[in-house]
């Protein structure tokens, strides 16, 4: 049970949802935007969030769009981790999505939500740094479509009242060459001790993480080093290692020195397999 | 607030909190206590029920989310062929799981009367079972699926 009391919005359209925000915020009622749900839920129950009233992004057609066009492709941010798995629109994000959580959850779970989750993980981002995506993005000025390496800097940099709308990615790197790999403590269900995403374009491979920082990432200056093939892959590990962009993480999945090593043999694997 | 759900092929409606989940909705308000709480927290998929025939862990949802939608409860179903193979396999020890395990593969036989072995394997792994009765439970779903059998829908 959710122990406080909030009301439930479903606009149909992109102004009335920003509209509604801007206004109930304006009452003092925390507005969240809602797209699956399945954070809020489970926040609200343990009380580590708290709202008046929600507004639910599922009844505006834009969040809902799944299209491949000869220049890009667009998915819409309230389609769920399943709808975009089962659709082979963009095969890597189908393979990194569907380690999230479990299937019957990716029928709740959105691209939004878990983009914009609270926890540190996000992995469905991974595919969208790799590929270099747009970001469309609602509020009170109207649209607005940005990179998303300038939208997400750790987390999503989002104003008061804006939310995503949806994902514009080049149709090129729809069926590019990719790797999604999902190390887990236990099981095959769970949070990521570390998770990798690679793609691999004409000037090389790109790589993108999750768990191995406080937040996931990718970077160009890692990437360099990551395809120097002249050096030895140990190397290449070793120097990329001095690059990461934050300490790497220490929790109760994994201490930073298991997690270190979970990483490199990932990417020693990786490595190996991609230039064999 | 007044909600009209369809459940299990009926129209019923409660006076329900927008914040209240549909997994207490079903039980509490509706008396439908088939849908099981465990976790409450997304991980165990004991309260799994279908919507629009996709599974759902109905501790994630509001009850609200499911207005227009038809919400299949383990009521509904009579002498399925998946409960009829859950008997037969012995798939169940305590069987507080059952009701989830038997929404979720239900409506995989429904959705994906082909599946493989891998895909039945991912769905499965949605639910969990304390008494670990998986290699029975898969056995049950296997069995549903070579027999090709149509999923018989709800009762009514
Ligand atoms: C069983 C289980 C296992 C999980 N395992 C993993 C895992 O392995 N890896 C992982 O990454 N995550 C995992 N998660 C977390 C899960 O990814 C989040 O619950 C989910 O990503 C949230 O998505 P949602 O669509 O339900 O978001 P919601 O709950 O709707 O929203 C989450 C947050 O994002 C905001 N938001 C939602 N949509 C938008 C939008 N379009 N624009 C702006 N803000 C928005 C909301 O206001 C809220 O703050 C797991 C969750 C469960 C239940
Ligand atoms: S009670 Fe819903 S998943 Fe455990
Ligand atoms: S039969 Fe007891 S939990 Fe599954």
């Amino acid at each position: 049970m959710i122990p406080f009391d909030f009301n439930y919005y479903r606009p149909a359209t992109i102004e009335e949802a920003v509209a509604l925000y801007m206004r109930l915020d304006q009452k003092g009622k925390w507005p969240l935007y809602w797209s699956g749900g399945t954070e809020i839920a489970t926040f609200a129950r343990l009380n580590q969030i708290y709202t008046e009233a929600v507004i639910d992004l599922k009844g505006i057609p834009e969040c809902r769009a799944l299209a491949v066009e000869e220049q890009e492709m667009t998915l819409g941010s309230a389609l769920t981790l399943s709808e975009i798995h089962d659709s082979e629109i963009f095969p890597l994000l189908g393979a990194t999505g569907s380690g999230i959580a479990d299937r019957t959850s990716r029928n709740k779970i959105t691209l939004g939500g878990n983009v914009c989750s609270e926890l540190i993980y996000k992995e469905a981002i991974l595919p969208l740094l790799l590929a270099d995506s747009d970001v469309i993005v609602a509020g009170v000025s109207g649209a607005r479509r940005l990179p998303i390496a300038q939208l997400f800097q750790r987390s999503m940099q989002l104003a008061k009242g804006e939310f995503l709308v949806q994902f514009k990615v080049n149709t090129s790197y729809r069926l590019r060459p990719y790797t999604s790999v999902k190390k887990r403590k236990q099981s095959a269900i769970g949070y990521p001790i570390i998770t990798v995403a690679t793609l691999t374009t004409e000037s090389g491979s790109r790589f993108a993480f999750s768990g191995l920082c406080d937040f996931p990432f990718r970077s160009e200056e890692i990437e360099k080093i990551l395809n120097q093939h002249e050096l030895p892959v140990g190397e290449r590990i070793r120097q990329a290692e001095d690059r990461l962009p934050a300490p790497i993480r220490s929790d109760m999945l994994a201490s930073a020195n298991y997690r270190r090593l979970v990483w490199q043999v990932t990417l020693e694997d990786l490595l190996a397999n991609m230039e064999a | 607030m007044k909600l009209r759900l369809n459940v299990n092929g009926e129209i019923r409606s409660a006076d329900v909190r927008p914040a209240e989940l549909l997994l207490d909705v079903l039980r509490e308000n509706l008396g439908l206590t088939g849908v099981k709480p465990g976790c409450r927290h997304g991980d165990c998929g004991a309260c799994t029920v279908t919507v629009d025939g996709l599974p759902m862990k109905s501790c994630l949802m509001l009850a609200v989310e499911a207005a227009d939608k038809t919400v299949e409860t383990i009521e509904g179903l009579q002498d399925s062929p998946v409960q009829r193979a859950f008997v037969e396999k012995f798939a169940f020890q305590c069987g507080y799981c059952t009701p989830g395990f038997i929404m979720n593969s239900h409506a995989l036989a429904h959705l994906h009367p082909k599946a493989d072995k891998a895909t039945v394997r991912e769905w499965l792994q949605s639910n969990i079972c304390r008494c670990t009765s998986y290699e029975e439970i898969q056995e049950a779903v296997e069995a549903v699926l070579s027999s090709g059998q149509p999923t018989s829908r709800m009762m009514n």
